[in-house]
C-alpha cells in the first residue's frame, strides 16, 4: 500500500496529521510531509480514514 | 433483495454509497437526491463560487460515469415523502421503493427570515442555485448586509470584501460565535472582520427588512436602518425531517440514533447533518453539521450495513474549518468547556491556539492559521492526562 498525495490539491488542512500523526506531518511553513509512504497493511484503516477525511480529496491509496 | 436506499445525495449520502461498494456490498444501492444535481461540495459555495475563483462544475464530486461504474443508481430531483419501517418502504415524489437498509442523509435547509420571501436581493446560502444567484447579484457591486455572524455569514462577508464591496454583518447576540466557540474566542474570530474591513454590529436583532419588491435596507431593533442592495441571511439551518413525521422514528433533534448510527428499527440508519447520535467518546448525544462528520459517519454506517454481526460505534471528534480574510480557523472537539485557555503560541505571528478544558480532559481546541500545532492535539482529546499534555504542547516557543 502506497500513500499518494495530489500536491496540486493539498491545502495543508492537516486532517491527516490529526488522524495519523505517525504517518503525516506539517512543517513550519504548513507544507505536508508524508513520513512513511508505504505503511504496513495493519495501517490500512487509519490511512483510509485520512483519505476519507481530506477536505480536498488529495489523498489516495495505491495498491500497485 | 431490495438493497440499500440512501435518501439524500450530498456528501454523507455519496460517501455511504462509495463505502458500501468498497466494502464489497453486492446488493442494489440507490442514491436519492431532491436537488437536480449530482452530489456537489458545499464549502466552496460561500467562498470561491461567490468570488468566481471556483466554477460550478468544479464543485461536483463525481461524474455520472463514476456512478455507473460503481453500480450505484442515482435518482436526482426526487423527494422522499414518507418512510414506512414496517413495510420497509420509502414513498417518494417518483413512486415507492422497497429497502433492506435505508440510510437517512437528508441534511438540513437554510433557515429563512419570515416576511422576506417576496423581496428580491434577499438570499440564504445552502445550494448551488443560492450561491450562483448571490454571485450574480454581487457583480452589480451592491451594498451588502449579512444577517448572522456565524461561520457561513463570516465567509460570505469575507468573499464580498475580497470583491471590495461595502459589507456589514448584523448579529442579534452581544458576541459573535459565543455558542460555537465561547465568548472570548468568538471575539478573537470577530477581530478578523475589522481587519478585513467588514463592519460588525452586535447586540441588536433584525426588526424588519425593508423594500417594496427589491430590498432597500435592514432595520435593527434599536431603530437603526442599514441601507442594503443585497442581504444574505445566515441564521442557521433546520433539519430535513418533515418526511419522517409519521415514521415513528425519534426526530426530536434530527434523527436520533444510538452509537452505531442506527435509528431504531432494523435497517434504518442516519448520517450527516440530519443525524443525532450517542457519541461514546464524549458520553452525550450530539448532532454535528460539519463536513468531516458526514464523511466519518458514512464510513461507519457502510461498515455496519456490510457487517451486520459486528457493529462499530461512531466515537468521532468533531472538526470544522472556516476560511476567512485569508486566514483559516480550525476547531477540533467540543467547545462546551469548564475553562478556555488562549495561547498565542508564536506571539508575534498572530496564530492563537485556544484549549477547551472539560473536567480534567481536553474537550476541544481551536487555532487560527496553525494546523501544525492544532492537529497533533487531536490525540489528546478526551484522553487521560490530555489536558496537561495539550497545555505543554502549546506553550509559546521560548
Amino acid at each position: 500500500m502506497r500513500i499518494v498525495i495530489d500536491w496540486d490539491r493539498c491545502i495543508g488542512a492537516g486532517m491527516c496529521v490529526g488522524i495519523a500523526p505517525h504517518l503525516f506531518q506539517l512543517d513550519e511553513k504548513g507544507k505536508l510531509n508524508v513520513l512513511i509512504e508505504e505503511p504496513g497493511e495493519d495501517q490500512r484503516a487509519t490511512v483510509e480514514a485520512a483519505e476519507a477525511c481530506c477536505p480536498v480529496e488529495a489523498i489516495s491509496i495505491s495498491n500497485g | 433483495m431490495s438493497g440499500t436506499v440512501i435518501v439524500g445525495a450530498s456528501l454523507a449520502g455519496l460517501r455511504t454509497a462509495e463505502a458500501l461498494r468498497k466494502n464489497g456490498y453486492e446488493e442494489r444501492v440507490t442514491l436519492l437526491g431532491m436537488e437536480d444535481h449530482l452530489p456537489y461540495d458545499r464549502p466552496p459555495l460561500s467562498k470561491g463560487i461567490l468570488t468566481g475563483t471556483v466554477s460550478e462544475s468544479d464543485t461536483f464530486f463525481r461524474t455520472a460515469d463514476h456512478f455507473t461504474e460503481l453500480g450505484v443508481e442515482v435518482k436526482t430531483g426526487v423527494r422522499a415523502t414518507a418512510l414506512d419501517t414496517t413495510d420497509r418502504a420509502i414513498h417518494t415524489s417518483d413512486g415507492t421503493l422497497q429497502y433492506d437498509n435505508v440510510v437517512i442523509a437528508t441534511g438540513a435547509a437554510a433557515r429563512t427570515l419570515p416576511g422576506t420571501d417576496s423581496l428580491s436581493g434577499v438570499h440564504v446560502i445552502r445550494t448551488l442555485e443560492d450561491a450562483t444567484a448571490i454571485r450574480s447579484d454581487l457583480s452589480n457591486r451592491p451594498r451588502v448586509v449579512v444577517i448572522g455572524a456565524g461561520f457561513i455569514g463570516a465567509e460570505v462577508a469575507s468573499s464580498a470584501r475580497e470583491m471590495d464591496l461595502d459589507v456589514t454583518i448584523v448579529e442579534a447576540l452581544p458576541n459573535p460565535l459565543a455558542r460555537a466557540v465561547g465568548t472570548e474566542v468568538g471575539r478573537l474570530c470577530a477581530d478578523l472582520h475589522a481587519e478585513g474591513g467588514t463592519t460588525l454590529l452586535c447586540g441588536n436583532g433584525v426588526a424588519e427588512v425593508t423594500g417594496n419588491s427589491t430590498v432597500e435596507g435592514v432595520t435593527l431593533t434599536n431603530g437603526v436602518t442599514i441601507p442594503a442592495d443585497v442581504v444574505i441571511v445566515g441564521i442557521g439551518v433546520t433539519v430535513n425531517t418533515g418526511w419522517l413525521e409519521d415514521s415513528g422514528l425519534d426526530i426530536s433533534n434530527g434523527v436520533v440514533c444510538d452509537e452505531y448510527m442506527s435509528a431504531g428499527p432494523t435497517g434504518v440508519f442516519a448520517v450527516g447533518d440530519v443525524a443525532a447520535w450517542h457519541n461514546p467518546l464524549f458520553g452525550v448525544t450530539m448532532r454535528v453539521e460539519h463536513w468531516t462528520n458526514a464523511v466519518e459517519q458514512a464510513l461507519i454506517v457502510a461498515y455496519n450495513i456490510t457487517n451486520p454481526t459486528e457493529q462499530r460505534p461512531y466515537a468521532g471528534i468533531p472538526y470544522f474549518w472556516s476560511d476567512q480574510y485569508g486566514r483559516r480557523i480550525q476547531f477540533l472537539g467540543r467547545s462546551d468547556a469548564d475553562e478556555v485557555v488562549i495561547v498565542d503560541r508564536t506571539r508575534e505571528s498572530r496564530k492563537p491556539v485556544a484549549l477547551y478544558r472539560k473536567d480534567d480532559a481536553l474537550g476541544g481546541a481551536l487555532a487560527i492559521d496553525d494546523p501544525m500545532t492544532l492537529m497533533p492535539l487531536r490525540a489528546h482529546i478526551m484522553k487521560e492526562g490530555g489536558w496537561e499534555a495539550a497545555l505543554a504542547a502549546v506553550q509559546p516557543d521560548s
